[in-house]
């Protein structure tokens, strides 16, 4: 059976990398009791891969892992018995069965994500208070926003393992908006088109010409296509699973 | 979010930031208005290999179990965070609290390694605690020191206010009171030293003087205080299995060293290698009850969440009850995906058994330490093993479809000839040629045979502390005889050999057997830069030279003589159990290559039976 855990990452875990993440997790399984499946062989290791990588500084309300089990538990056990056994500043939010084919992994299916950008020093109290009346950003940064989506392309340098490249990064951009709370923008992700939100933001801030902002990045979501319908577009991938109930 | 003493700026531009922040799962976190003692338990090195280390793990686990200690890790940051932390003037933090460690009621320093001791006085600076003793003031931390190299505290002694001279789980507690009732009653530093030196095995040097021969060696060395008594004994812990032992050790982020489970199954080592500080040391060997470790093994497991579990003590294949207790853990674990990994054991059909259990035959390698070529010098330095027990181990094991070999030697032992340093490539040819008896078609391809070697150190309560060590050239020339020996070996295309660097064994040298003296050459060392200098790449030896020659220390009178018999050594003053007349007496066996039977075949009378305990009372049975 295959299992979909979202998890929040937050405070001071996100100094903590996304290979420190996996290990993390692989020992939490162990220390919750997670019915999980090993591979065969010499080294068996956890039947365990993580939808998409959370760069370093950067917080989360909406990161996936899916696991493999290999006995039974209902998804209320799994997610206190993970909760009991987690570290200030990373929780377990669902545990959720998921379909079997290979092709629903969440590692396949990612398509987007959403993300808040907050300045750097108000990291905190921006992210406990999404409602804030006042804005965090200034005012002309809203017009600013809307003349730079205009733009029929946007030109960026994107550095890739082996070289650099200028790509027109506007078409996966497929929302950017103000909040009082913070820019709030959803963005192509996953292994076709990937676009990071700092490059978006460098390249905003130039347009605005206040490169000196400091900005804190905090994911809010990651979607599948939805693969039902057009409308909405995208589905969160914890949508995609049910609840374990009863064993 | 955990207040944090580094700024987010810092954080995102060093190295492992995880090193700095602490809260890793089963860290301990009390309310300061709920204690009385603050304890910040440093490694001086960078947080991988610190946290690395067990003996630190059952301190701070004993610390944390009293309501009115809380105990924190401190370690060095790495020279990036040094060199930040220098320049925006960043006190050194303990990593719970990240709150400054000169704030802290005691600094305890586990001392491991001789080449840690610039990395000492990083801490000390980094927390602006005054790095000499005698600088201190009543703000200012308790700086405590242990470990191995407590042993002989004077090269560090004036950094130093006490050292803990033994095993931790004896006389903390009592430690720790005293210093409770002197603060409750409005007492001062001093009179905080004056009560704790009367604690047995508690060893405050500032109440201590040292006067000297002309030659340089010690005249006498005595207390200076009318409580300092003029011997310290060696704490020991004679009940290992009803003591402390932290079974929900912490979990770091970052892979560390030893990312794994440990289970010490024992302290001590009945084997008596005359080169060997730890065997003396440690002395008597007592085993921990088997039962009682299934059960640490499995809680351990289950409260970390640790894919690995290793066994660790001196000379593990000792352990009696090694049978019962790996054959547990195969059972138990094994099929829940938890690695069994091994020391390296004396090679024989249950070793060999266990090993193609737990690990893949094609990758892994067998382990001696034959530590000497020829037969002669295994002698002399009393390591039992033989020529017959390595060929016939390999062969085993090559039978059994092993083809990878690793050797373990020493140079520059006492009374080493150029024939005993050839006879180690005589010996790897010998191991080589037993895979190559192994019909053709039966063997899996080439064997390889790698062969390393260290410069033997002589070390304080060894029998070798009277042995002089050579100079760097001489060294490097016994390593070239070895190499050149290797050429001329049939097999030659099987085996390597390769060998550690002088420069650092000459400096641990010195250390390791110096005096009061040698403190102004490491305060020099670490005024020029110097700190890291167990790390290859950050080790600068001409830095060390100059710091030599500008303090007037000859490293020749530390290292070159043969020191006579009747000289007072530095550490003399510290009773370890066994005596010096046992020493002396193996020393003189050595030179005449007199092996001497190990502690359960035939008790030699080290004088660790005092304790009545251990292998001392179960050989008698």
């Amino acid at each position: 059976m295959k299992v979909r855990i979202k998890f929040r990452k937050y405070g001071i875990l996100k100094y903590i990398g996304h290979l420190d993440v996996m290990r993390f997790f692989q020992k939490a399984m162990r220390r919750a009791d997670i019915p999980i499946a090993f591979t065969g062989g010499y080294s068996p290791h956890m039947i365990m891969s993580f939808a998409q990588p959370l760069g370093l500084g950067v917080t989360s309300e909406g990161e996936y892992l899916d696991i493999e089990l290999a006995g039974d538990i209902t998804s209320e056990d799994a997610v206190r018995q993970l909760n009991q056994t987690m570290a200030d500043g990373i929780d377990v939010v669902s545990f959720r069965q998921i379909q079997d084919e290979k092709k629903y992994s969440g590692m396949t299916l990612v398509a987007a994500a959403d993300y808040l950008i907050v300045p750097k020093d108000m990291e905190e109290t921006a992210l406990r208070e999404h409602n804030s009346e006042t804005p965090v950003f200034p005012d002309n940064w809203n017009e600013a926003l809307a003349a730079f989506l205009e733009q029929p392309e946007i030109k960026v340098m994107k550095k890739t393992k082996r070289s650099e490249k200028e790509v027109d990064i506007r078409p996966m951009i497929y929302d950017m908006h103000m909040e009082p709370s913070g820019i709030c923008m959803q963005l192509a992700a996953g292994s076709e088109n990937n676009l990071k939100p700092d490059l978006v933001m460098e390249t905003f801030l130039k347009y605005v010409g206040e490169e000196e902002v400091k900005l804190h990045y905090h994911r809010r979501e990651v979607y599948a296509k939805n693969p039902k319908s057009e409308n909405p577009r995208f589905v969160s991938l914890e949508s995609l699973g049910w609840d374990i109930l009863s064993c | 979010m955990r207040k944090l003493a580094l700024s987010d700026e810092i954080l995102m531009k060093i190295e492992k930031p995880a090193r700095y922040i602490g809260g890793e799962v089963n860290a301990v976190t009390k309310k300061l208005d709920d204690i009385d003692v603050r304890f910040a338990m440093c490694f001086p090195d960078v947080y991988e290999i610190g946290m690395s280390h067990l003996g630190i793990q059952i301190l701070y686990d004993m610390f944390n179990r009293r309501d009115d200690v809380w105990c924190e890790r401190v370690y060095s940051p790495w020279v990036d965070l040094d060199k930040v932390m220098r320049e925006e003037k960043i006190p050194l933090f303990a990593l719970e609290s990240q709150d400054p460690v000169r704030d802290f009621d005691f600094l305890g320093i586990t001392i491991q390694y001789e080449m840690c001791y610039t990395n000492i006085l990083q801490v000390l600076d980094l927390a602006c605690i005054p790095l000499h003793a005698k600088d201190r003031t009543e703000k200012d931390p308790i700086v405590i020191g242990g470990g191995p190299c407590a042993y002989n505290p004077e090269p560090i002694a004036e950094f130093f206010d006490m050292f803990y001279i033994g095993e931790g789980e004896t006389v903390y507690d009592e430690l720790l009171d005293t210093y409770k009732e002197n603060k409750k009653n409005g007492g001062s530093r001093m009179d905080f030293l004056a009560k704790a030196c009367q604690i047995d095995g508690i060893y405050v040097p500032m109440f201590y003087d040292v006067t000297y021969h002309e030659d340089g060696t010690i005249d006498q060395f005595f207390p200076v205080n009318k409580h300092a008594p003029s011997v310290i004994h060696k704490q020991v812990v004679m009940d290992v299995t009803n003591t402390t032992y932290p079974q929900a050790p912490i979990v770091p982020y970052i892979k560390v060293t030893q990312d794994r489970v440990v289970l010490e199954v024992q302290r001590g080592c009945i084997r008596g290698c005359r080169f060997c500080q730890a065997g003396m040391l440690y002395r008597p060997t007592r085993e921990r009850d088997v039962e009682t470790l299934k059960q640490y093994a499995y809680n351990m497991l289950k409260n970390t969440g640790h894919e690995e579990i290793s066994l660790s003590s001196l000379s593990t294949s000792d352990y009696s009850e090694l049978k019962e207790l790996v054959t547990f853990l195969i059972d138990n674990f094994k099929n829940k995906g938890i690695n069994i990994s091994l020391p390296s054991l004396r090679i024989d059909a249950f070793s060999l058994d266990v090993m193609s259990q737990v690990q893949d035959i094609r990758k892994s390698s067998l382990t001696f330490a034959p530590e000497a070529g020829s037969q002669r010098m295994r002698n002399v330095i009393n390591k039992g093993l033989t020529e017959e027990d390595i060929i016939s181990g390999a062969g085993q094991a090559f039978e059994g479809g092993w083809n990878k070999v690793k050797l373990y030697f020493m140079l520059g032992l006492p009374t080493e000839t150029e024939e005993d340093m050839e006879a180690i490539a005589v010996l790897a040819d010998k191991v080589a040629r037993r895979y190559y008896e192994i019909p053709k078609d039966q063997r899996n391809g080439k064997c390889q045979i790698t062969a390393s070697s260290s410069f033997f150190i002589p070390k304080p309560f060894t029998p070798f502390q009277w042995a002089p060590m050579l100079n760097h050239e001489d060294y490097i020339e016994r390593a070239a005889i070895v190499k050149h020996a290797f050429l001329n070996q049939l097999n030659k295309k099987s085996l390597r050999y390769n060998w550690h660097d002088a420069e650092v064994s000459v400096l641990e040298g010195v250390f390791a057997r110096g005096d009061r003296k040698i403190a102004s050459v490491i305060e020099e060392a670490y005024r020029m830069g110097c700190i890291y200098d167990s790390w290859s790449e950050q080790f600068d030896n001409d830095k060390w030279m100059r710091a030599f020659d500008n303090t007037g220390i000859e490293i020749g009178f530390y290292n070159l003589r043969e020191r006579g018999e009747d000289e007072v050594f530095p550490w003399d003053f510290i009773d370890i159990g066994v005596t010096k007349k046992f020493l002396r007496r193996e020393w003189d066996r050595a030179m005449k290559g007199e092996v001497t039977p190990n502690c359960r075949m035939q008790c030699s009378g080290c004088g660790v039976a005092k304790w009545k305990g251990g292998v001392c009372i179960e050989s008698k049975n």
